[in-house]
């Protein structure tokens, strides 16, 4: 098919999309609409629950199996990244050469570096009480990481970033999920049925089985993140190709 | 009070988005992410979903840009390694 | 305004979609797909707002404060994460591509050799 030819067919599909959807929307709900059943549910069973933040008991407690998916989606799409960015026969790792850095960029990567990583340990771990949870301090610890390579040069980031132990942890998480689920089972439940004592509502540990769910989930999302940027910046940083000169 | 703020978020939100997807070189085109990022994580907050927010910001504004930043460098590199094998057989 | 949340996110949804299909890189067609994809927070997020109610995190709001769903911010919150981990296994696909096809202009690749 010539590119102006799919160009046409896709307006053409747009132009009916955009009309059907345009009609679904107007027999929707209108936005900000009082009536939420969904929510009312939710909320009551969070109540129950005494986990404070409603967002993470639907995440780890009410949809705790739909997570498991989730989360098993982002374990294959890891495991797939890594696999097909792997070292390929014809190239060879060179030795990265460090790079001079201001010392201010020194400096303020050196300051953030333990604030950010901390404020996504803070994030992990009050996923259960106030806005934030496995999911974002994850996100942010990964990214948090690679500051050391902005203020320093990549060698620090690769001694910061212990590979074996990174994958380790990432495949331990992504297996704590699942068998946390068998908590529920031994004690006659469900699986992944919240049936850990579910403490006082809004304190550390309240929400039953909320929080470890949450701290796995932070584990396995910030070790994968790691992972996955470790190896796109082996694309970009240590490779040369075999090919390239004569400088072997 | 917030919520009159929503519309123009709202419609500032069409507009990036709409820059992200026309954008053709795919270097701007990350920057562009990172603002479109942004703007979802303040559209995230003003409809009461800090949660969102907060992962949105974390992803939408450092590692999706930075994931596609990397894989240009590293076509460019393949490119380069190509062409010059090229030349070296000719 | 009661429907224009809702057609925003169909308008970025078409336009992300659209990006896809002209794209003559296929680093650019995983960014179009990341617009197109954030629609579908928009339309959620939306479908999930209420006048008047603020986030449901009962930490420091009295237990009978009216909040908006939690439910939609659930499921777009999960998606945001593991969205960029797929985005990753796409663009490591694209790389991938180049390797060994030395392109990643999608057309140019119409007969995948094996």
């Amino acid at each position: 098919m010539t590119r102006r030819a799919r160009t046409r067919l896709f307006l053409a599909a747009a132009a009916v999309i955009a009309a059907v959807f345009a009609l679904a929307c107007l027999r929707l709900p209108p936005f900000g609409t009082q009536t939420h059943p969904y929510a009312d549910r939710a909320v009551e069973a969070t109540m129950r629950q005494r986990t404070a933040n409603t967002v993470s008991s639907v995440n780890f407690d009410q949809r705790a199996f739909d997570t498991l998916g989730e989360e098993t989606i982002l374990f294959a799409a890891v495991l797939g990244a890594v696999g097909l960015l792997r070292r390929t026969a014809d190239e060879r790792r060179t030795r990265p050469r460090p790079v001079a850095v201001l010392p201010s960029t020194r400096l303020f990567g050196a300051v953030m570096l333990p604030i950010t990583l901390l404020t996504g340990v803070y994030i992990v771990g009050h996923g259960q009480l106030s806005p934030g949870g496995g999911f974002q301090g994850g996100v942010i610890l990964a990214t948090g990481v690679h500051l050391s390579y902005l203020a320093a040069d990549y060698r620090v980031l690769d001694r910061l970033r212990h590979r074996e132990a990174l994958d380790r942890a990432d495949a331990l998480a992504a297996g704590t999920f699942a068998a946390l689920g068998l908590i529920g089972l031994g004690a006659g439940a469900a699986y992944l049925q919240n049936v850990l004592h579910l403490g006082t509502f809004n304190q550390l540990v309240s929400g039953g089985l909320v929080p470890y769910i949450n701290a796995a989930v932070g584990v396995e999302v910030a070790t994968g993140v790691i992972v996955i940027l470790a190896h796109f910046l082996d694309q970009t940083e240590e490779f040369a190709g075999g090919g390239k000169g004569g400088s072997r | 009070m917030n919520e009159l703020v929503i519309l123009p978020v709202l419609l500032l939100l069409a507009a990036v988005a709409t820059m992200a997807a026309l954008a053709r070189d795919p270097a701007r085109q990350a920057v562009v992410l990172a603002v479109l990022g942004m703007v979802l994580a303040l559209l995230f907050t003003l409809l009461q979903a800090p949660d969102v927010a907060l992962s949105q910001l974390a992803v939408g504004t450092a590692v999706t840009p930075l994931l596609i930043l990397l894989t240009l460098r590293a076509v460019r590199r393949d490119r380069r390694r190509k062409q010059a094998e090229d030349r070296r057989k000719s | 305004m009661s429907v224009l949340p809702f057609l925003v996110a169909g308008w970025i949804l078409l336009v992300g979609m659209y990006g896809m299909v002209t794209s003559r890189d296929l680093v650019h067609a995983v960014g179009c797909l990341a617009v197109a994809q954030s629609s579908t927070y928009v339309l959620l997020l939306s479908v999930g707002f209420r006048h008047g109610g603020t986030a449901p995190v009962y930490s420091d709001i009295p237990t009978n404060a009216r909040v908006v769903d939690p439910v939609v911010q659930a499921l777009a919150l999960t998606d945001v994460v593991v969205g960029a981990t797929v985005t990753a296994l796409l663009l490591a696909l694209a790389l991938q591509l180049q390797k060994r096809h030395g392109t990643v202009d999608p057309d140019a690749l119409d007969g995948l050799r094996g």
